[in-house]
């Protein structure tokens, strides 16, 4: 059978993996790699990382992370943050990255996500979507790292980068990253129900129950968390057998 | 020396990396000639059925890749690799493989999420020295929408997805994994380290 993943996210800058609240307040918490390896040897399913200085001159630190992860780490990873050619996706891909995020890229230029599946496969492109609620029911599209609101309604959104070949997403709920009050289960499913490819749920991770919230109720594939593994508040061999717990089929 | 092939699509150098890991040498190319003087090769792969084919006779590699297998070298074919040694892929068009193994790949249906990515299980159908300490029902790392049908009897694992589908091949000197073992942890060298035959190396990746 196959399992649902835990996923650990690493936020990166300059070299240093640091967790913010709400997009801002940056505390440090160590080393990407020493990180990487640490929650490999926990039963982490898969890792992001999460470039948030994303910056031209920042490139070449970042793909020095992904060349040493590639070294110690034998779990896939995902490199997100300031990918914006099918140039920058070949050059992580080759140093050893197993997947894209893109995010506000794919909404400036949808073809990179096409052109993207066509040259590297569709697995490798994940399309990460910050997603804000305007009404009931109703959640928008933001870029920039949650700064920038855009006309798209997430699940419009999620069905067209579907189509253009994303291979998954990775959904945030800017309303609740950061909060620690749990996945935005209602969002979870309403995207889940909107494609055929996995869904990986973000934002507001803060107890073993929302893990199990929203791979069940919000029907994820796979749940991302920072602070909740970072702090060690719990750490992914207890989460495991949380949810083994609640017949959730996890990798042993 | 084990030579991984380079035909410009793939991530070779998480393949590498885990070779090194598990203490076997390894080098990519592109060039047939230097691909010609390797003991063992394997042919990794992402991405399109088609393309790959086309890439590997634009580089002039399927020869090389013929010529060693008819030489009796062991080749490993992974994930889109493994899906290359077969006889045709209804990817995108119809594209013939290598035909060393007859079958066909074919597309996940509508009734699950495709791809398939994840970690799942593989359930051992017959015993052979590439699953040397590999324990039955293992979880390993998959990321694929399209799966292999063999036309002959050289399944060695097969997953549930949908549907039992075969999972690991091998047929006399040509082996094939469907999943990345590059990237599932223990099982996965495990593998690799039996097809670059250095099994002795099995207690320092258990320790991993």
């Amino acid at each position: 059978m196959l399992a649902k993943r835990i996923i650990p996210c690493l936020d990166v800058d300059r070299g240093r993996v640091v967790k913010g609240t709400n997009f801002v307040d940056l505390v440090d918490a160590g080393d990407p790699i020493e990180q990487a390896k640490y929650y490999t040897a926990e039963g982490a399913d898969e890792l992001v990382f999460l470039d948030i200085t994303a910056s031209s001159d920042n490139r070449a630190t970042m793909l020095d992370v992904v060349r040493r992860t590639a070294e110690e780490v034998f779990i896939p990873f995902t490199i997100g943050g300031g990918i914006r050619t099918t140039a920058d996706m070949r050059e992580m891909l080759r140093s050893g990255a197993d997947k894209i995020a893109i995010n506000t890229a794919a909404v400036s230029t949808p073809e990179l996500v096409s052109e993207g599946a066509d040259r590297f496969g569709v697995q490798c492109i994940v399309v990460a979507v910050d997603a804000k609620q305007i009404a009931p029911g109703q959640w928008r599209v933001f870029v920039n790292g949650g700064r920038t609101s855009t006309p798209l309604d997430v699940i419009e959104w999620v069905q067209m980068v579907e189509s253009l070949g994303a291979g998954e997403i990775l959904l945030t709920s800017m309303d609740r990253d950061g909060t620690k009050d749990g996945y935005d289960v209602e969002l979870l499913r309403r995207v889940a129900s909107a494609v055929r490819i996995p869904v990986i749920a973000s934002g507001g991770a803060g107890t073993l129950e929302h893990l199990y919230a929203a791979l069940h109720d919000g029907h994820a594939d796979a749940v991302l968390a920072a602070s909740i593994f970072h702090f060690r508040r719990h750490t992914i061999a207890e989460a495991k057998d949380y949810l083994r717990s609640k017949h959730i089929i996890m990798r042993h | 020396m084990i030579g991984i092939i380079d035909y410009h699509l793939n991530n070779l150098r998480s393949v590498q990396k885990a070779f090194e890991k598990v203490g076997a040498e390894s080098f990519i190319s592109d060039q047939p000639e230097a691909l010609a003087g390797a003991d063992k090769l394997v042919l990794p792969g992402v991405g399109a059925f088609g393309k790959a084919m086309d890439n590997l006779r634009t580089l002039g590699l399927d020869a090389v890749i013929r010529r060693s297998v008819g030489e009796g070298k062991p080749l490993l074919g992974i994930c889109l690799g493994m899906q290359l040694l077969f006889t045709r892929s209804d990817e995108g068009g119809s594209f013939d493989g290598f035909d060393f193994i007859r079958g066909e790949i074919k597309q996940f249906p509508s009734t699950v999420k495709v791809p398939h990515i994840g970690w799942n299980q593989i359930d051992i159908r017959r015993d052979a020295p590439l699953l040397r300490a590999v324990t039955d029902h293992s979880f390993v790392y998959f990321v694929h929408s399209y799966y292999a049908v063999p036309e002959e009897d050289v399944a060695l694992c097969t997953t549930d997805y949908a549907l039992p589908f075969t999972s690991v091949v091998q047929k006399e000197n040509i082996s094939g994994i469907q999943f990345h073992p590059e990237k599932s942890q223990t099982t996965g060298l495990r593998m690799l380290a039996n097809f670059a035959g250095v099994g002795d190396r099995h207690a320092v990746i258990g320790a991993l």
